[in-house]
Formats: structure tokens, C-alpha cells, sequence
């Protein structure tokens, strides 16, 4: 892809990212009130409650330092970098050639660093609590979701994304169990990560189970609607994530513009296919106690070991 | 790249024997991690049918007419009667809902971890001789036998260490297939009968241990030490 | 046709007294079925010294020298053990120890054994030999908890599992040897029969049958009781009934050690190298001074001669694993005379136990005057396992240190010291439950049955010749055997 063809379809990507997340975030919601029965609300509500939050004003405490004030910026700017990062509808774009899987992980624990800090910042009890939960989550995490990235770093001997995801996309159909074992651990991971059901409940504010919202209970106004959005963004990355290394099939790699087209179609259909799931699973599942979270998360990491060592044992000829 | 990795791509029945045996070995693990003893035995069964379908499916590509018996016996046995048994008991005994709390499941899962690389390791220069479809598969089988053993060494009751001794038979037939399409029929039929009298053998056991100590925790059984 | 013979008697005493095992006259059976084993045996073995090895039934089965006179001397065993056991089991019935269910499994099981012990020997297959040997596994678990007492559940549970998980890594080397058999005699059963594989041996693939040997070795070597898998052996003879102990001890452990060997010619034939030797050796000799160690710790009299079997059987895995003529010669010989003197010695044991009550040492105290055939039995026993002179143990032990001095210099001293703290143990707990004071002024009350001591001074005669005078067709079959293992 040429260079400004490039530029423009690398910000068109952000900027459909930016816009489509609260969307993703909607649609689960939706579609977990019709699994379990319940009337759904609009699809378009995380937009409403966007919108209303940007009109209030922000309230802060008198102790809040700058940081608390800057992460809101710092974790929608990482957020934004992330999904840069991820390739969704095409793979020759000039960030994607610009981080590899490990930066991306980088950038993914920058921003917990933030969260936790400004959580922290204020000096309440329940900030502190989240932020101490949460580094737990990403301590456990983080390994796992390195993991299944080596697996398929290994599969296609590269560690940057793009060419990862250019690979499978191109490979001929062969049953690889190290990639249904990575993608098992990967959703697990990303439960997490995004403080789903198993591991964390968003819908909640019972004090004893929450993770992520007791980080954003002190936060109001525009500050508050940068962190909710910075949520949906790290929820859509996430799932883009998941779709490019393990249904890549549809990514455009040439120049054409239909090329990105038949792309945009296939993401979203995965994506509204992907968001259905995420719901089954909510609904499927209990939540579990907050002690049982590193047993959780360490399968994930046992799963994916295991893929990277059957990948070495089964598919290395 | 693309070319090579179409020339080097095995073919589709070996691909779904890998693919069987990554699940034998995920199924290995989940066992390690699992309390419940029921659960227990019904993954027991899901390993037995999986192991079934492989033979089957090894037996089909190479045209090996003695498999379909090995696979018949492992149906019958591991996937029928064996866990048929083994539901019976646990019903007449009424440890059902035995939990375990013992062991701390992390620490196993790291040391399995560490065992299935050992188990790739040992198995790579055997598998580099064999000409079997399934090659590939030993080292798992080692992994499931060397598993099952971890799992017979960390629990602390009857019915999930006979369990773990069943799954390790389970692995050696796995590495039986996958190394040499299976031992001559008269073994086959041979270490079928044993495993099948054992557990009948096992089963009066059971009731001898639980009339005895009115459970069947093995930690009563550890009087018998060295003074 | 003898073979059939030889595995046809015990299988069909297996079935008749599982019928009725439980009548009057089953003691009898027993002793019955066992003599007629024993006498096909005695046929068989005259057969293969006019003849030369044999070999029949699709060459399923093979006999040579070395395992005829294993069969012979485990047919021997067996029907002494049969005999001693008659009125033994009526005794322990008559104290209400075992019920007639428990009489009948007793005397099934006890044929059966017998059988899964002479097919381990006579079969050709080594499928079949790992099948038959699990197979005296099982048979004797529920022998093992035939009292139903806590810790004879314990011993039994643990032999078990114990054994179960050594035997299944047994038949993984079974199924490497078979892999690399398959390469060079193609597949089917053919690939597994022994005599095929040793003609071919110096063609199997080394790494894989090196991989193999380590299986095995931690497989049977479970069932010898090799340190360090020998947990279960002490348990398994304390807790059971001192029949099943004396043959446990003389037959089982025999027959463990056999498949071993066997599986040692292959190794030896494809690596060219003292591997298998090597692994033996070490092996061999730490059971050796291991349980020299823990013999002087024992308070149970059927746990302290339990340690001595694994003692006496880490030595002559150490023969066998050093090799060549003599070590070879002296192994074989040392098995037999262990085999003769172990079970003489529990049956000497059972009597003394039977009487007193207790297995505990201190307090049997005193035989010469509560028994004094039963005090001659044990201590003439004792004397001839430690390695007395005109015993036949002295003559193999001799045998086996001369050599070691020769081929193995380092490891005599440890062998000796050994040898040295396990004769200080034995005697100094066998001494006062011989010569002692008895524990009681009140005399024993009678046992309801006389014992038969015939078996034991028929053993310890035996034994005695054989440190005397080896019959020379007899040490002609030794060479023979010796030349066999390498």
C-alpha cells in the first residue's frame, strides 16, 4: 500500500476503532439481555452515556493530584496506540509495522500502571483495593496472553503482528491444536483483561467483588467518560486481537479498496459473532470469588503453555 | 513461505490424530486439576473415547485390521464397562462428592508443565525413528503416562489415585499406537484382562478398605512407616 | 506337552478350589495339585537336559536352561510351601483368623499364583511375560489382605499401587522393545518372542532399547524390590499370610528378577557397552547396603527377613549385572539357595509366630525350649542366609565377592561391610528369640494342628548339600544358564 494510502486507511482504521467501540460494547449488552430475558436496552446506549458524561462537569477530590487528572488522557491515548497497533482490516499499515506483539503488550501494561496509580491517588479505600485486585489480574495475565503470542509467534517465526496475521491469513487450511488450545487461553485471558464475568462483573458495585469499577469510583464528568470509553476501546482491541490471530481470514493485505471493503464486512459480522459469544459466556458462567482468579488465570497460562510445547512437539517437522 | 509450509503440511488424518492427542493431553491435565470425583471418572471416559477415535482413526489410514479390535477393547473397557464400574462404586459407596482439598493444584499443574517437557524431550529420538502416521504423538503419550502418575502421587484417595492408574494405562496404549500401530493382538488382549480383573480385584478392595475404616482416604492407610 | 502339563495343573487347581476351596479336604487339593505341578515340572526339566532347550506351541513357549531350573525349583517351592501351608491355614482358621470364603480365595489364589509364576517363566513372548507378571500381582493383592486387618489392607493397598504403577512402566519399555524389534522382525507377534529377538539382537536400534531397559528395569525391578521401589515389599510380607510371605519371597522376587535378565541378554546384545551391567550394579548394590542398614531397625520378624530378601536380592541383581561365567554361575546359584533358605526360614517363622501369637520380636523369646524343632529350623535358617560355611549361601557369596574382588575391586568393601552389619543384625535379634528366656512362665497353650516341619529341614538340607556339593549335571545347567545371561 502506498505511503498516503496508507496514512489515510491507517487514521480511517483508528478512527472506525474509536467510533465502533462503545458500539461492541452495546451489542454485548444487548445481546446478554436477551440470553437471559430481559428487555434490551438500545444498542446505542454507551454513546448516550458518553455523550451525557462529556456535558457534566467533572468533579474531583481535593487531594487529586495532576495524575489522577492526566490518566483519563494517557489511558484513551494508549488505548488508541493499541488499536492502531492491532491489524483489523489490513496488514500493510505504517504503525502495525511500527510495534511488535510484546510492545503491544507494553502498551496494554502502561496503561494499568496509570489506572492503578490514579486509583491509588486519592487514598481511598476502595481505589486502593481495586488497584490492588487489579495488578493482581494483570500480574497472572500478562504471562498467558505473552504466551499464546509466542505460540503464534512461533508458528510464523515473527513477532510482529501484521506479519503474523498476514501469514495465517495466507496459510492453506491445516488443523493446528497449539492455535485452538492459544485461542482457548487467549479468551480466558481477555475475560480478564477486560474485567468480564468469571473474573470481574462491570455491572456491579458490590464492594467485595468489584475490580475495575472501584478504580473509577472517584472519577465524574468527561474524566469519567474518557475512562468508560478507554473500557470499550480495550474490550474492541481485545476482540480484534483475537479475530486477526486466530480468524484472520478476510484481512486485506493489497492496495484495493474493495480489498478493505470485503475486510470491514468480514470484522464486523466477526465482531457482532465474537460479541454474542462474549455474552454466551457471561451468561453461561458464575461469577467466582476473587480467590479463585489465579487458579482461573492459571490455566490460562498452563493452556498456553501447552499450545507453545505441542506446537513445538506436533507441528515442527 | 507460503509454499513450504503447504509442502511440509501433514496430512489430514495425521493432523486429526495431532489434534485428538493435543485434547488427550489438555483432558490429562484437566484431570490433574480436577476435585471432584465423579467429574473425575466421566473424564476418564472422555479419554478412553477419545483415545478409541484415534486408534480408529490410525487404524482407517494405515489399514491395520488388528486396530479395530484394540480400538474395539478400548471402547468397550475404558469407555463402557470400566467407568460403568467405576459409577457403580462410587454409588455403593457413597464418595460421590469426595473433595479434595489436599493438594494445591498450581503447584501440580507447574510440575506437570515441567514433566510434559521432559516427557517431548525423552520422546524425540524414538520418534525420530519411527515411520508411524502418529509419531508425533509419543512424547503426548508419555506425557499422559507420566501425568497419571503425578496424579496417583498427589491424591490422597482411593478412588482418584485407581483413576489416575487407569489413565496411565490409557497413555501406554496411546504410546503403544502412536509408536508401533499397537502390540500383537494376543498382548492386547492380555493387559485388557489384566486391567479388567484389577479393577474387579480393586472393587472387593474398595469395600474392604471402606468396611475397615468407613472411608476410603488413604491417609488412614499410612500406619506402615519405618521406625 | 510337558509344558502344558507344568501350566495345566496349577490353572485347573486354580479352578477346582476356587469351587472348593472352602470343603474339608481343599488343604489337601492344594497339596495335591501342587505335587502334580511339581512332578510335570520334575518330567519337563528330565526332558531338557536328554533333549536340549526346547521350543513349541508356535514358539510361544521356549525352555532352556535358564528358566528350567526356575521351574523347577519354583515347582519345588510351591509344593513345599503347599504342604507347609496345610496345617498352617487350618490353625489360623481354627483362631478364627479366616473364614471358609477366605479359606477358598486363599487356596484359588494360591494355584493361580502358581500358574502366572510358571507362565512368566515358560512363556517365549515377552507380551506375555509383562501380562503374566502383572497377573501375580493381582493374584496375590487380596492374599496380601487376607486377614482383613488395617495394616494388612495397608501393605495390600500399597503393593497394589506400588506395583501397579512399576509393572506399567514395564510394559512402556515392553512396548519400546517392541518398536524396535518391529524394525528389524517386521510387525506381529513374532516380534516380541525371545528367541527371535536374541538372535537379532545386534541389530536393534541402541537408543531405543537403552530407553527401554531404563522401563524395564524400574518396572520388574518394582517386583524385586530394588532401593529405591522396595517400599512395598516389607508390608506385603509382615502383613500377609506366612505362606504367601515364603513364597512371595522365594518364588516371586525369583521370577521378577528372571524377566529382568532376560530383558538384560537383548540390552547387552544391542549396545555392545556394560549399560545394562552398570545400571544393575548400582542398582543391586544399594539395595544391598540399604536394607543391610535397615535390618538392625526391624521389630517385626517377618519385616526383618523381608529386608533380608531385598538384601540378598540387590546382591544377585549386583552378579548378575557385573557378569560373565562365575558372577553369572554364582547369581543363579544364590538365587536358588535363597530361594530354599527364605521360605525354610518363614516357614520356621510362621510356626514360632503361630504359637506366640505375635509377630513382634521381643516378645518370641526362648524357642529352644518352647519348640526346640522350630528354634533348630530358624536358627540353622538364619545361620545359612547370613552366609555360614557348609551352607550353600556361603559357596554363592564366596562365588560373587571373589569375583567382584576381581572385576569389581571398589565395590567390595562395601559389599563386605554390608554383608557384616546385616550378619550383626540378623544374629543379635535371631539370638535371644532362640536362646532367650520365654516371655511367659505358663507354657504355650497347643496349637490345634501339628505343624509340618518336614518342608523346612527338607529346605535347609537342601541347602546344606548344595554348599557341600553341587550335583554335576546340576552345575552343568548353571554353566549353561550362566553362559545364557553373558
Amino acid at each position: 500500500m502506498t505511503t498516503l494510502s496508507g496514512i489515510v486507511l491507517q487514521f480511517f482504521e483508528l478512527l472506525l476503532a474509536v467510533l465502533v467501540a462503545p458500539l461492541l460494547t452495546g451489542w454485548v449488552n444487548v445481546c446478554r439481555a436477551w440470553m437471559q430475558n430481559r428487555s434490551a436496552p438500545p444498542v446505542l446506549t454507551p454513546y448516550r452515556v458518553l455523550l451525557k458524561l462529556f456535558t457534566k462537569e467533572p468533579v474531583l477530590a481535593y487531594n487529586a493530584s495532576s495524575l489522577f487528572r492526566i490518566t483519563p488522557y494517557i489511558l484513551f491515548g494508549c488505548m488508541c496506540l493499541a488499536a492502531a497497533i492491532v491489524p483489523t482490516l489490513n496488514i500493510n499499515l505504517p504503525i502495525n509495522a511500527a510495534a511488535d506483539a510484546i510492545a503491544l503488550v507494553g502498551v496494554f501494561a502502561l496503561a494499568r500502571v496509570f489506572m492503578a496509580l490514579a486509583a491509588m491517588d486519592i487514598g481511598t479505600a476502595f481505589g486502593t483495593l481495586g488497584a490492588r485486585r487489579e495488578m493482581m489480574i494483570g500480574f497472572l495475565a500478562e504471562p498467558a496472553l505473552l504466551i499464546v503470542l509466542f505460540t503464534s509467534s512461533l508458528i510464523s517465526n515473527t513477532t510482529s503482528l501484521s506479519s503474523i496475521v498476514g501469514q495465517m491469513a495466507r496459510m492453506d487450511l491445516v488443523i493446528y491444536p497449539s492455535l485452538a488450545f492459544a485461542g482457548v487461553a487467549y479468551t480466558m485471558v481477555s475475560l480478564a483483561e477486560n474485567a468480564r464475568i468469571p473474573v470481574d462483573n462491570p455491572a456491579t458495585h458490590l464492594e467485595l467483588t468489584m475490580i475495575h469499577e472501584a478504580m473509577l469510583l472517584e472519577y465524574s464528568g468527561r474524566h469519567l467518560a474518557l475512562m468508560e470509553w478507554a473500557a470499550s476501546l480495550k474490550l474492541f482491541t481485545y476482540s480484534c486481537m483475537g479475530i486477526a490471530l486466530f480468524v484472520p481470514f478476510g484481512i486485506s493485505d493489497g492496495d484495493s479498496w474493495a480489498g478493505v471493503l470485503v475486510a470491514l464486512t468480514a470484522l464486523a459480522f466477526k465482531l457482532a459473532l465474537g460479541g454474542s459469544l462474549l455474552a454466551l459466556i457471561e451468561t453461561m458462567s458464575a461469577k467466582m470469588r476473587i480467590f479463585r482468579a489465579p487458579e482461573f488465570l492459571g490455566t490460562a497460562f498452563i493452556l498456553a503453555v501447552l499450545a507453545m510445547l505441542i506446537h513445538l512437539l506436533l507441528e515442527t517437522p | 513461505m507460503s509454499s513450504t509450509q503447504a509442502l511440509l503440511a501433514p496430512s489430514l488424518p495425521s493432523q486429526l490424530i495431532n489434534l485428538l492427542a493435543a485434547v488427550m493431553l489438555l483432558i490429562a491435565f484437566a484431570m490433574l486439576a480436577q476435585r471432584r470425583v465423579l467429574t473425575l471418572i466421566n473424564l476418564f471416559a472422555v479419554q478412553g473415547l477419545i483415545l478409541t477415535a484415534s486408534t480408529l482413526l490410525v487404524a482407517w489410514t494405515t489399514s491395520q485390521p488388528h486396530l479395530y479390535w484394540s480400538a474395539l477393547i478400548t471402547l468397550v473397557l475404558k469407555v463402557l464397562v470400566l467407568p460403568l464400574i467405576l459409577h457403580r462404586l462410587i454409588r455403593k459407596l457413597n464418595v460421590k462428592w469426595d473433595v479434595e482439598t489436599l493438594i494445591k493444584i498450581p503447584t501440580t499443574m507447574i510440575v506437570g508443565i515441567v514433566l510434559v517437557i521432559l516427557s517431548f524431550n525423552l520422546a524425540l529420538p524414538i520418534s525420530a525413528l519411527s515411520g508411524t502416521v502418529a509419531r508425533g504423538t509419543l512424547g503426548i503419550a508419555i506425557a499422559i503416562v507420566l501425568l497419571a502418575f503425578l496424579m496417583m502421587i498427589t491424591r490422597s484417595k482411593a478412588v482418584p489415585q485407581v483413576i489416575g492408574f487407569l489413565a496411565m494405562e490409557n497413555g501406554l496404549f496411546f504410546a503403544a499406537t502412536s509408536a508401533t500401530y499397537g502390540m500383537p493382538m494376543v498382548v492386547e488382549l492380555g493387559i485388557a484382562l489384566d486391567v479388567l480383573i484389577g479393577m474387579v480385584i480393586l472393587g472387593v478392595f474398595f469395600f474392604q478398605i471402606r468396611e475397615r475404616f468407613d472411608s476410603l482416604d488413604i491417609r488412614h492407610l499410612e500406619k506402615l512407616k519405618e521406625d | 506337552m510337558e509344558i502344558f502339563l507344568v501350566l495345566g495343573s496349577p490353572l485347573l487347581g486354580g479352578v477346582l478350589l476356587a469351587l472348593w476351596g472352602h470343603r474339608a479336604r481343599a488343604a489337601e487339593l492344594n497339596v495335591a495339585m501342587s505335587c502334580i505341578t511339581f512332578l510335570a515340572a520334575a518330567l519337563l526339566t528330565w526332558r531338557v537336559i536328554a533333549n536340549g532347550p526346547m521350543i513349541t506351541a508356535d514358539a510361544q513357549f521356549a525352555v532352556d536352561a535358564l528358566n528350567v531350573f526356575l521351574v523347577a525349583l519354583t515347582a519345588f517351592v510351591a509344593m513345599t510351601t503347599a504342604i507347609f501351608s496345610r496345617p498352617y491355614m487350618r490353625i489360623e482358621a481354627a483362631h478364627g483368623r479366616l473364614t471358609d470364603g477366605r479359606l477358598r480365595l486363599y487356596h484359588a489364589m494360591y494355584q493361580l499364583f502358581t500358574f502366572t509364576m510358571l507362565l512368566v517363566l515358560l512363556t517365549n513372548n515377552l507380551g506375555i511375560l509383562w501380562v503374566a507378571t502383572e497377573a501375580a500381582t493381582l493374584t496375590t493383592v487380596l492374599l496380601v489382605s487376607l486377614y482383613r486387618t488395617p495394616a494388612s489392607l495397608e501393605a495390600a493397598w500399597k503393593y497394589f499401587i506400588l506395583c501397579g504403577v512399576g509393572i506399567a512402566q514395564a510394559l512402556f519399555g515392553t512396548i519400546l522393545l517392541y518398536f524396535a524389534a518391529e524394525r528389524v522382525l517386521g510387525a506381529g507377534g513374532d516380534a516380541l518372542l525371545w528367541t527371535r529377538l536374541s538372535a537379532v539382537s545386534g541389530s536393534l536400534e541402541p537408543t531405543v532399547i537403552s530407553i527401554a531397559f531404563v522401563f524395564l528395569l524400574v518396572g520388574y525391578g518394582t517386583k524385586v524390590g530394588l532401593v529405591p521401589l522396595h517400599n512395598w515389599l516389607p508390608d506385603a510380607h509382615a502383613e500377609g499370610p506366612t505362606p504367601v510371605s515364603a513364597v512371595l519371597s522365594g518364588l516371586l522376587l525369583n521370577v521378577a528378577l528372571y524377566a529382568l535378565v532376560r530383558c538384560k541378554v537383548l540390552v547387552d546384545g544391542s549396545l555392545q557397552s556394560p549399560f545394562a551391567g552398570n545400571l544393575l550394579m548400582g542398582f543391586g548394590l544399594l539395595s544391598v547396603v540399604v536394607a543391610a542398614f535397615f535390618l538392625s531397625r526391624q521389630r517385626d520378624i517377618k519385616r526383618l527377613f523381608a529386608y533380608s530378601s531385598i538384601e540378598h536380592m540387590g546382591l544377585i541383581t549386583f552378579a548378575f549385572g557385573m557378569g560373565g561365567p562365575i558372577a553369572s554361575f554364582a547369581g543363579l546359584l544364590h538365587m536358588t539357595v535363597h530361594s530354599l533358605t527364605k521360605s525354610a526360614i518363614f516357614f520356621a517363622v510362621g510356626h514360632a509366630t503361630q504359637k506366640a501369637g505375635t509377630q513382634i520380636i521381643d516378645e518370641i523369646q526362648g524357642l529352644m525350649k518352647v519348640n526346640p524343632t522350630v528354634g533348630w529350623g530358624l536358627l540353622l535358617g538364619s545361620l545359612a542366609i547370613l552366609g555360614m560355611p557348609p551352607f550353600g549361601v556361603f559357596a554363592s557369596e564366596f562365588l560373587i565377592l571373589t569375583d567382584a574382588m576381581r572385576h569389581q575391586p571398589w565395590a567390595t568393601p562395601i559389599l563386605l561391610i554390608s554383608l557384616a552389619v546385616a550378619f550383626a543384625a540378623v544374629i543379635s535379634k535371631v539370638q535371644p528369640m532362640v536362646f532367650g528366656h520365654p516371655r511367659t512362665d505358663t507354657p504355650l497353650k497347643r496349637l490345634p494342628f501339628t505343624p509340618a516341619q518336614i518342608p523346612l529341614y527338607v529346605h535347609l538340607s537342601i541347602v546344606l548339600m548344595l554348599g557341600l556339593y553341587i550335583p554335576p549335571p546340576l552345575a552343568e545347567w548353571y554353566r549353561q544358564a550362566a553362559r545364557l545371561i553373558g
